[in-house]
Parts: C-alpha cells; sequence; structure tokens
C-alpha cells in the first residue's frame, strides 16, 4: 500500500478491481463501510463474478477475467479525451512532459527491439531523450508528439468504449458510468482508492495490470494523497514483511536488488545502482544505495566485511536467472535440484499445476517442511484415494517434518499490507515439539558452520565469516534480530562537518536510514527498518493512538516505513509551492522554511518548494513515470494481452496473442488448452470462511464452508442439464477437480468478441488433510507459466470444461 | 454499558406471580445493519467459540448457507439470497437468529415455569435446567428460531449473550463483527444509529430503506435495517408481519388451565402406570424388531 488501511476512510470513491477485500480482508472492508457511511463514498467492484465486495457496492460492472489492461486502457483513454486529468498535477510530477527517443515505437502489438527467438525485447528504445546538459529533454506544453502525453494518448487510442467491450464483456454503459465516477476525482477536493489483491497479480501481465491503475491514479493526482494511492492487500499477515526483508530469490532486504553474474565486482555492481538526477535539483535518493549495501555487509560479516574486500560481495550469489518457485519446480522436475526446504508454505497446494509439481516432488532426494501443520505437501507421498492417488512404495523422496510454532506462540512483528511494523506478544506456548522457525534455522546453521569449520569445503567464507553474536546461538531472540534489522553504530561516529562533534557513539541504535554511512561504520539487516529499534526502544511495540489531523494516520502507533512515514509520496499532496492541494485534508506542507505535517514529509525537509525538486525522490526524474522506461519486461506502456489460454483471439492485434516475453517452459507450452475443446474461463479464488489451505484443519471453519464446491452460472448450468448440489467434473489440459455445483445469478454469460463465453469459478481452499471434507485443489487445473516480471502464477485466468456427474455424494 | 446489565426478571415461563424486582432496567438492542453485512460468518464462528458450541462439517448443497438451517448448536446463521429486486441483482445476506421480541411468543406457549424468562433489559433467554423438551417454543416462535437438542431434548437458541451483557460486554457476534453491522446498545440509540443509516440508504436510491422491529410481536431487541423494507421476505424469508400464531394466544388465555389440567392428568397416568406395571424397560424382543427395520431400511 502506498497508503494505510485507516486511509480508506478518507476516501471518496473505492474501486475494487483485481481483488474482492469483503472475502479475502474483511477486517480492512470495515474501512470503505467508514467512507461510505462518513463521507458518502461510492463504490465499484470489477470483477468477473458478483462478490461478496459487490454485494456492498453502487455499482458492479461484469468484466472477463485477464482483461484488466483493456478495461483500464479504456479508463485512460475516457479521462484523456474528456481532459479530466489533474493537470498541475500530471504536468508536475509526473513525466508526461519529458521526450522520449525517436526510435521508440509500438506496432501490431509489440514495442521496438523484439527478439522473438529469445522472446525478449531489447529496451534500448524505451527511454528519454537526454539533452546536451545531460538532463531529460521536456516540452512542458505537453504538445511535442514524443512527449509522454502524446504518445500515451496515441497509445490508448485504440481503447474505446466499443473495444473495451468487445474484449471484456463489460456492457457500454456501466463502463462508462464508472468511467464518469473516476473521472469525478481529478478534482482537486476528491479522491479514488484502488484496493486490489491477486486477482491482479496472479496473470501473465500482472505487473502491467497494477501499472495501468497507477497510471490512471497518476493522471487523477491521487497519489501521495489521502484517501487515494495505489493500495496492494496482501494476503497473508506477514506476507509485506517478507518481501522487505527480501526472501524473492532475487532481492536483498530493502528492495536492493542482488548483483547479477556480469557484474564481477563491487564497482560494476554500484554503476547501474548510484542513480544520477536525470533531472536539475532533483534527490534521487539511491544515490545513498552504497551506505544501505555496506550497512548490510557488515550486519551480515561484521569485520569481516572490509573496503579491501569490497565488504564481501564475493560472499553474496550472483544470480544468473530468476530462480523463483517455478524455476525451482522445473529444476526439481528435470531431476536438477535434489534437496528442497520448504519453510512455512505448502507448493504442492500453492503452484500451478498439481501433476508437475508432485512428479517434481517425487524426484527429490530430501524434501525437509518446517510448518505448524501437517500440510499437504508433506504428506505428497501419501496415497489419498482419488484425492492423491500416488504409491508410496515408488516414493523414495526422504521427507522430513519440522513441527515450528505460530504467531501467537512467540514474540515478534508483523507487517500489515500498510507498512506498519506491529509488535505482537506470546500468547500461548507451543504444543509438543513445535519450536520456533528461527530455532530451527539457528540448529541447522550452527552444524553446518561447524562441519565448514572442520571440513572446509568449496567455499566456507560466507559461512564461518557470518556474524552470529546472539546470547545463546542456538536460540536466537526476536528482539536481538529485530535491534539487528534496525541497526547501529559501529564505531564513535562524528559530525563529517564538524570532527570535534560526536553524532553516534559506537554500540548506539540508530534512529533512521539517514545516519547510514558506506564507510563501514554502522549496520543495519534491512535499511527500511531503520527507526524500528531505535535508542527510544521498540518502536513496533508502541501503542498510542492519538491522531492529530484526525486522518486515522496514528504516528505513534506501531512504526511504519519508511521512516514512520504512513502515505508514501505526501509531497505530491501539495502544489509547488508546497501548499495542500486539498486544504481539508492536510497531510504535509512547507511551512515556509521546512516541510512539516500530520505525517513524516516524503522529502527532504529542508528543500524549499522553490528548489523545484520534484516528490517522487526515488526516482532520479523527481517525478513518477507514466512511461516506465525499461522498468518492466514488457512494456514502457501496458498493452492488452490475452491470458495464455483464452476464448477468443487478441481483437487489438490477432498475431500477438497472449504476453509476448512471459517465461515459459519447455513441455508447458504443450499442455495449454485449446478453446473448442476447454470453452469455458475459470479463475481461482479465496473465500472469506477460509485462509488458503491452513483454515480447513479448523474445526469451526471448515463447517461454515465444508466441502469444495465451484460455481457456475445459470445459464451454462442449464446448457448443460447441472441443478445447484450435483457433482460435476471440471477439467483443464492438465487436470481434473470433483466437486459440488453451486449455480448462481451471480456469473453470467458474457458476449465477448460476437461470441458467448460463460465463466467457472473455482475456490481453492480444499486439499487431503484437515478438519474440512477432502477436495482436489484448485491448482488441478491451473497452467504453469507466470507473470513476465516476477513470475506470479497465472491462476485467475484459464480454461476448462464443465460435466455433469450425478448427486453430491458425503 | 453499566446500565445495560439488569438480569432483573420481567416475565417466566407459566408463571403468573410477578417478579418483586423494583429496579427500572434500559432497554437493550442489537441493530444488524444488513446493508453493511458482508457474509463473512465471523458472527457465526464468535458464537460457537463464545457459546463453547461446534457444528458438524456438513456438505455443500449448492449454497453458501453452511450449515443448511438453524440448529441446537448454531444459534445464528448467515442466509444468502440471490434476488433481482427493482430491475436490480443483490445478493442479499441476512444474519438469522433469535430476534427477542418484546411479546415473546415462546415464552407464552411455554408451559414449564421458569423455563423461558424475559429479563427487564428485553432479552429472552432459555433456562434449560427447567426445560422439558416439548417443542412448544418452536411452535410459539414466529420466526422459527428455537431448536430442540437430540442430546438432552431441551431447546436451545441465541441468548443475546446474555452471560457477556451482564459484565457490561457486547454480545459475541457484535464484538468481532469486521464492518459494524451489528451493533449493541440501548434501544433508543440503536433505532438513532438506524435512522441515520436509513438516510444514508434513502440517499443512495433505495427508497424503501427502513427499520425492521415488527409491531405484532411488540417490536424486537434484535433489529435490522433493511434496504427494502417493504419486502422483508426477499430477505430468505422473513415475515412481513410476524404475529404470535393464534393458537398459542388461545393457549395462553382460556385453554391453558385446562391443558394444564390434561397435563396433569398424563404425568398421573404415567405414575400409575410406572406403579402397576413397573418401569417401561425396552424388552429385548423389542431390540431385535428395532435392529429389523435397520436392516430393511438399509437394504
Amino acid at each position: 500500500m502506498t497508503n494505510l488501511w485507516a486511509d480508506i476512510k478518507n476516501t471518496d470513491l473505492v474501486v475494487i478491481m483485481g481483488g474482492n477485500a469483503a472475502e479475502a480482508h474483511p477486517c480492512g472492508f470495515k474501512w470503505v463501510t467508514e467512507a461510505k457511511h462518513h463521507r458518502k463514498a461510492k463504490l465499484i467492484v470489477v470483477d468477473p463474478r458478483f462478490t461478496r465486495s459487490a454485494a456492498m457496492s453502487d455499482l458492479y460492472v461484469p468484466i472477463r477475467a485477464g482483461t484488466d489492461i483493456a478495461f483500464l486502457g479504456g479508463v485512460i483513454k475516457y479521462l484523456l479525451d474528456n481532459d479530466k486529468i489533474q493537470k498541475e498535477y500530471v504536468g508536475n510530477y509526473t513525466n508526461a512532459a519529458y521526450i522520449i527517443r525517436g526510435d521508440f515505437k509500438f506496432e501490431d502489438g509489440l514495442f521496438s527491439g523484439y527478439d522473438e527467438a529469445k522472446r525478449d525485447y531489447n529496451r534500448a528504445s524505451w527511454e528519454y531523450e537526454l539533452g546536451d546538459d545531460g538532463f531529460v529533454k521536456s516540452d512542458p506544453t505537453l504538445q511535442d508528439p514524443r512527449c509522454v502525453y502524446q504518445l500515451m494518448k496515441t497509445h490508448f487510442s485504440r481503447y474505446t468504449p466499443e473495444m473495451v467491450e468487445r474484449i471484456c464483456g463489460s456492457p457500454k454503459d456501466k463502463f462508462l458510468e464508472a468511467c464518469k465516477l473516476i473521472a469525478e476525482t481529478s478534482a482537486v477536493d476528491k479522491v479514488m482508492t484502488s484496493m486490489y489483491a491477486l486477482g491482479w497479480t496472479q496473470h501473465s501481465k500482472g505487473s502491467q495490470n497494477i501499472r495501468t491503475m497507477a497510471m490512471i491514479q497518476l493522471l487523477l493526482g491521487n497519489i501521495g494523497v489521502a484517501g487515494g494511492g495505489m493500495n496492494a492487500l496482501r494476503g497473508h499477515s506477514n506476507i509485506q514483511g517478507l518481501t522487505d526483508i527480501g526472501l524473492m530469490s532475487n532481492l536483498i532486504p530493502g528492495y536492493l536488488t542482488l548483483a547479477n553474474d556480469r557484474e564481477p565486482d563491487y564497482a560494476t555492481y554500484m554503476k547501474t545502482r548510484g542513480f544520477k538526477p536525470l533531472r536539475p535539483g532533483q534527490t534521487s535518493y539511491w544515490q545513498n544505495y552504497d551506505k544501505f549495501f555496506v550497512s548490510f555487509a557488515k550486519s551480515m560479516w561484521g569485520d569481516a566485511a572490509t573496503k579491501e574486500n569490497d565488504w564481501a560481495y564475493d560472499w553474496l550469489p550472483k544470480v544468473d536467472v530468476v530462480y523463483d518457485v517455478l524455476r525451482a519446480f522445473e529444476l526439481m522436475h528435470q531431476g536438477k535440484m535434489t534437496g528442497y526446504f520448504c519453510q512455512g508454505f505448502n507448493p504442492l497446494l500453492s503452484f500451478p499445476n498439481r501433476r508437475k509439481l508432485q512428479t517434481a516432488l517425487e524426484k527429490l532426494k530430501f524434501l525437509v517442511v518446517m510448518d505448524p501443520l501437517a500440510t499437504e505437501t508433506s504428506e505428497f507421498w501419501q496415497n489419498y484415494g482419488e484425492h492423491n492417488d500416488v504409491d508410496p512404495t515408488k516414493i523414495q523422496t526422504e521427507v522430513f517434518r519440522l513441527p515450528t510454532t505460530v504467531f501467537a506462540e512467540e514474540n515478534g512483528s508483523l507487517i500489515n499490507s500498510g507498512r506498519w511494523l506491529q509488535w505482537h506478544f506470546k500468547g500461548a506456548e507451543p504444543p509438543a515439539e513445535a519450536i520456533p522457525d528461527i530455532d530451527i534455522m539457528a540448529r541447522i546453521f550452527i552444524k553446518l558452520r561447524d562441519l565448514y569449520r572442520k571440513e572446509g569445503g568449496a567455499f566456507p567464507d560466507p559461512f564461518v565469516n557470518l556474524t552470529w553474536n546472539y546470547e545463546d546461538p542456538l536460540v536466537p531472540k526476536p528482539e536481538e534480530l529485530a535491534r539487528e534489522l534496525n541497526g547501529r553504530a559501529l564505531v564513535d561516529v562524528a559530525d563529517p562537518k564538524d570532527p570535534t562533534k560526536l553524532i553516534l557513539r559506537k554500540g548506539m541504535q540508530l534512529s533512521g536510514f539517514g545516519e547510514l554511512r558506506n564507510d563501514g561504520t554502522t549496520m543495519s539487516g534491512c535499511w527500511l527498518y531503520t527507526g524500528s529499534w531505535t535508542e527510544a526502544g521498540n518502536q513496533m511495540a508502541r501503542r498510542d493512538n492519538s491522531d492529530p489531523g484526525g486522518l486515522g494516520l496514528t504516528p505513534k502507533w506501531a512504526w511504519s516505513w519508511p521512516a514512520n512515514r504512513r502515505i508514501m509520496y505526501n509531497r505530491a499532496s501539495c502544489d509547488v509551492n508546497g501548499k495542500p492541494f486539498n486544504p481539508a485534508k492536510k497531510q504535509v506542507w512547507w511551512d515556509g522554511e521546512r516541510w512539516t505535517g500530520y505525517d513524516v514529509p516524503d522529502f527532504v525537509v529542508t528543500s524549499k518548494p522553490e528548489a523545484g525538486a520534484g516528490p517522487f525522490i526515488m526516482n532520479p526524474e523527481g517525478s513518477a513515470r507514466l512511461f516506465t522506461r525499461g522498468m518492466l519486461r514488457d512494456g514502457p506502456f501496458p498493452e492488452h494481452y490475452e491470458p495464455f489460454e483464452a476464448p477468443v483471439a487478441n481483437a487489438l492485434h490477432p498475431k500477438v496473442g497472449p504476453n509476448p516475453v512471459a517465461r515459459v517452459f519447455k513441455g508447458d507450452m504443450e499442455v495449454f488448452g485449446k478453446p473448442q475443446d476447454f470453452p469455458h474461463v475459470a479463475t481461482t479464488y479465496r473465500l472469506t470462511e477460509h485462509f488458503h489451505f491452513w483454515t480447513k484443519h479448523v474445526q469451526i471453519n471448515a463447517a461454515l464452508q465444508p466441502q469444495e464446491f465451484v460455481e457456475l452460472g445459470e445459464e451454462l448450468a442449464k446448457e448443460k442439464g447441472i441443478a445447484s448440489g450435483d457433482m460435476v467434473e471440471v477439467r483443464s489440459n492438465r487436470g481434473r477437480v470433483k466437486a459440488v455445483a453451486v449455480v448462481t445469478k451471480r456469473i453470467k454469460a458474457l458476449t465477448i468478441d460476437g461470441k458467448k463465453v460463460h465463466t467457472v469459478g473455482i475456490p481453492l481452499h480444499w486439499g487431503f488433510t484437515g478438519a474440512a471434507r477432502k477436495g482436489f485443489g484448485a491448482n488441478q487445473l491451473t497452467p504453469y507459466v507466470g507473470d513476465a516480471n516476477i513470475e506470479t502464477p497465472e491462476f485467475k485466468a484459464f480454461l476448462v470444461d464443465v460435466k455433469k456427474l450425478g448427486q453430491a455424494t458425503v | 454499558m453499566a446500565n445495560l446489565q439488569s438480569l432483573d426478571i420481567r416475565r417466566r415461563s407459566a408463571t403468573t406471580t410477578p417478579s418483586p424486582s423494583q429496579r427500572e432496567a434500559v432497554q437493550v438492542a442489537k441493530l444488524i445493519d444488513v446493508s453493511r453485512c458482508i457474509g463473512c460468518k465471523a458472527c457465526q464462528s464468535a458464537c460457537l467459540e463464545w457459546n463453547d458450541l461446534r457444528e458438524e462439517v456438513g456438505i455443500n448443497v449448492g449454497v453458501y448457507d453452511n450449515p443448511h438451517d438453524l440448529t441446537e448448536n448454531t444459534w445464528t446463521l448467515m442466509r444468502f439470497s440471490e434476488i433481482d429486486v427493482d430491475g436490480r441483482f443483490e445478493w442479499l445476506i441476512r444474519k438469522d437468529g433469535c430476534m427477542h421480541c418484546d411479546d415473546p411468543g415462546c415464552l407464552k406457549a411455554c408451559p414449564s415455569p421458569g423455563a423461558i424468562v424475559q429479563y427487564k433489559n428485553g432479552i429472552v433467554d432459555f433456562v434449560s435446567e427447567n426445560c422439558i423438551g416439548c417443542g412448544y417454543c418452536v411452535k410459539g416462535c414466529p420466526f422459527n428460531i428455537p431448536r430442540i437438542s437430540q442430546k438432552d431434548q431441551k431447546a436451545y437458541k441465541c441468548t443475546l449473550c446474555s452471560d457477556r451483557v451482564a459484565v457490561g460486554q457486547a454480545p459475541a457476534c457484535a464484538k468481532v463483527c469486521p464492518t459494524q453491522a451489528i451493533s449493541f446498545g440501548t434501544k433508543t440509540d440503536m433505532i438513532a444509529w438506524a435512522d441515520e443509516r436509513i438516510a444514508d440508504l434513502k440517499e443512495r436510491g433505495y427508497k424503501n430503506a427502513g427499520l425492521y422491529n415488527p409491531a405484532g410481536v411488540g417490536g424486537t431487541h434484535v433489529m435490522y435495517v433493511l434496504k427494502h423494507l417493504d419486502k422483508p421476505e426477499i430477505y430468505a424469508g422473513l415475515p412481513k408481519d410476524p404475529k404470535i400464531s393464534p393458537l398459542v394466544e388461545l393457549w395462553k388465555g382460556v385453554t391453558k388451565p385446562i391443558l394444564l389440567a390434561g397435563v396433569a392428568v398424563a404425568a398421573l397416568a404415567g405414575f400409575f402406570h410406572y406403579v402397576t406395571h413397573g418401569p417401561n424397560e425396552v424388552q429385548d424382543e423389542d431390540e431385535e424388531a428395532a435392529k429389523k427395520m435397520r436392516r430393511d431400511k438399509a437394504a
């Protein structure tokens, strides 16, 4: 979230698209009901199904799964055609005026630089044109045909309401009604919030789905503003923490990137990371990258990371390709990965194409599962009849199940969607042999380190030099780890301007990432968390809910990254002179001498408005990007591509159907289904009654939603002779699910490009362990392809067929 | 909520003696704002947790309602209705359960002294040790709420968490409701809050929005804000004009002493049967006959 949960109450319009907040985030949805009651806010829901969120909406618009960019592209066209943009904002705070290189092109569904053999682009032409001064050229009148604004206008001119209806099946009148409501928030005193989740990410163009809405929010001037923003509703209580702390295979903590194998030394690595400003007077905060990196290296290896050894740069892995989960299972499937540690997740149910996952696990020599529950993954070798029809005598994988505590059985912090680090306290003793994940990892580490110390081995350095200064090396305390993530001074540090003045004493906890240094005198495990555990103590455990300003920012409740800032980019809520665009909702402002306000300004506090620094301080141009340069693999502007399994050809460019750069492994392309065999669009989702595959282990939740079902519209059910409660079989080209049919008025057939298309809804909660009735699981059906940028699997749009089996059986 | 705590009795089933208590108590109410309810079933879950009950893991019969009806364990249930209203499709979700009528049909119908009580604050509560499992309360209820347990042959329903209210806490369902679709307080406050909500709904075009607080049962201590007060029956059969069955009214009036005398006669007859014939024990041949019946049924 750019904003925070409570801030949703400050909005005038909520758009839930690519998510289903009322069902998947019921506690957060309360802020929607607050906004509706207290601000008379409206709620628009765009979804293939009439969900529980839709039941609360003022306007529901149906859409075919996997066509969000077409819909949102249509909204962009509407805003530009009707001049419903926040001009002052767009002109000053985005790259709308910047000139793009002459060789950038978009033709027949492809951007310039496409290499069909590699399924990749050479992105060199997706770039600004630089002047002789080294800065980006710009045309503030927005008239230059090569400026971003004009290119954007041309690009989206194809997304007419008629085209939107043809691709998405969304009725034109409903689509235009949504456009009108959205456009109203271009006024400075009106604001819209976007609430989305996996309904946008789980597509082969997931990143671009989100980007398209981000562009809309920028055009409307709704980023950095209370009640606005792009608000990703995270699906697990600490999944935000997972990404922050760098558990992605290509990241290190705080969104620093792991080096790739073309970067043999630290100097080369830093060349592409310490961004120089692209416009005059800009902050370009990533110029501090080396301070964050060196402090991270010091937290890892302490005294062993020195200037001479490039801060132990060689001890960090260099990636050749991204090792996401899809690749991991592909490698397992090929027999190239023979051991797997599976901590706190259940891949046998969580990733696509069950059959492939099952085969992959069977090829492992060993599998370690650390989890509080007996997951399906840990039982993959057991026969559960038709729900897991395997022969245990043929499976040689050795499985170790290590029971762990759950969050309520340990102290620690959970990081919510709004970036709050909230400390929690142990509420119960863990049962039986369960111990915290940290303790298990510590025991494994100590054992391995002993082996490295004793036997040497190929590359012992990163292991034997790792800092491990915990009171009890076998039981590192969450408090010790949290202090380490915050960081501290390693020596007495003097003020660079006045060497007689000490600014930090050795051992002091740092109070903010501004104190981090690139000379090895400070350490911090995650620069973004610096400030969370200061000399004043654990800021995450704060529980003062005072709310100066009345916007619900509660700056003394827990701690929010970065720098306890509650709304990111909040400088953009003010005009160029530093005055709030909407005085009724003041967040921060320039008081004549410095930036101040109810929130922590997202700006250099002494930077005068007339100096002209832009509000998007992380970008070297200081402005937000409507044209994203080479940041994303699949285009600087979003473009509608069909899902890999689609019922129709791409109406915009029939030759380029699905995302031309999404990675597809050999063998997976062949098992994509064709519409003649699998005519219906399927989509998978969660229900309120369950949390993923956990709560089916709980008797009460299991009783509330006991049995696997699929949802069909009445029209499709009639065609197939299916009544509510019948058992049906849903097949894709990869597998099948047998489940109860819920026949509903909430899913309507759509007319797509003149053809009638039905949607089949497949909730995902059931498996073969737990208290609920046994089920097959949605991932028997789903395709093995991910988003072109971050490889999130395409769970939300694929093709199936349905047939009736008979009466339900208990 | 200290002023809501009264457990003084206003009336008691099958008892005509008035309660000696003198304190005036405020009337309480739970307001269920259907327009804010997202059907998450947290209330259903909290009800099971607080009352230490467990529902069986059932089956799906093609709807979201689970279990499929109220039971002796499930005292509150989300009921989902898909319906076209005034040209607009709606998915209506109603939390069903005891309405705590001000004029409770169950209490009037109950023949067992003190098995059903109404507190001065309006809560209608079942007192299990006095319940004889006759099921008259089921017949007496215009909302079809009480259920008889197959385990102990006693009637069960929502208590409005009288145990929580007695110590100044809101009912468990209100406590957990994430969207504050369920509120609890004095009836006056709840009506005022409902008025605010109804004004909002009218502004959004629901011209028939209103408060469900049916006069036929003297008003209720569980009320609904409905978008369509003109057709409450579209909310999974919420009765438009609920009234206590005339049979119960009759029972309560003239016929009750006669019928009660009947009950006494039956009890006496049973006693004499026991004295003259001994306890009614199951004979071996009865067992055999029953087993045969089961076998026949299975085959």
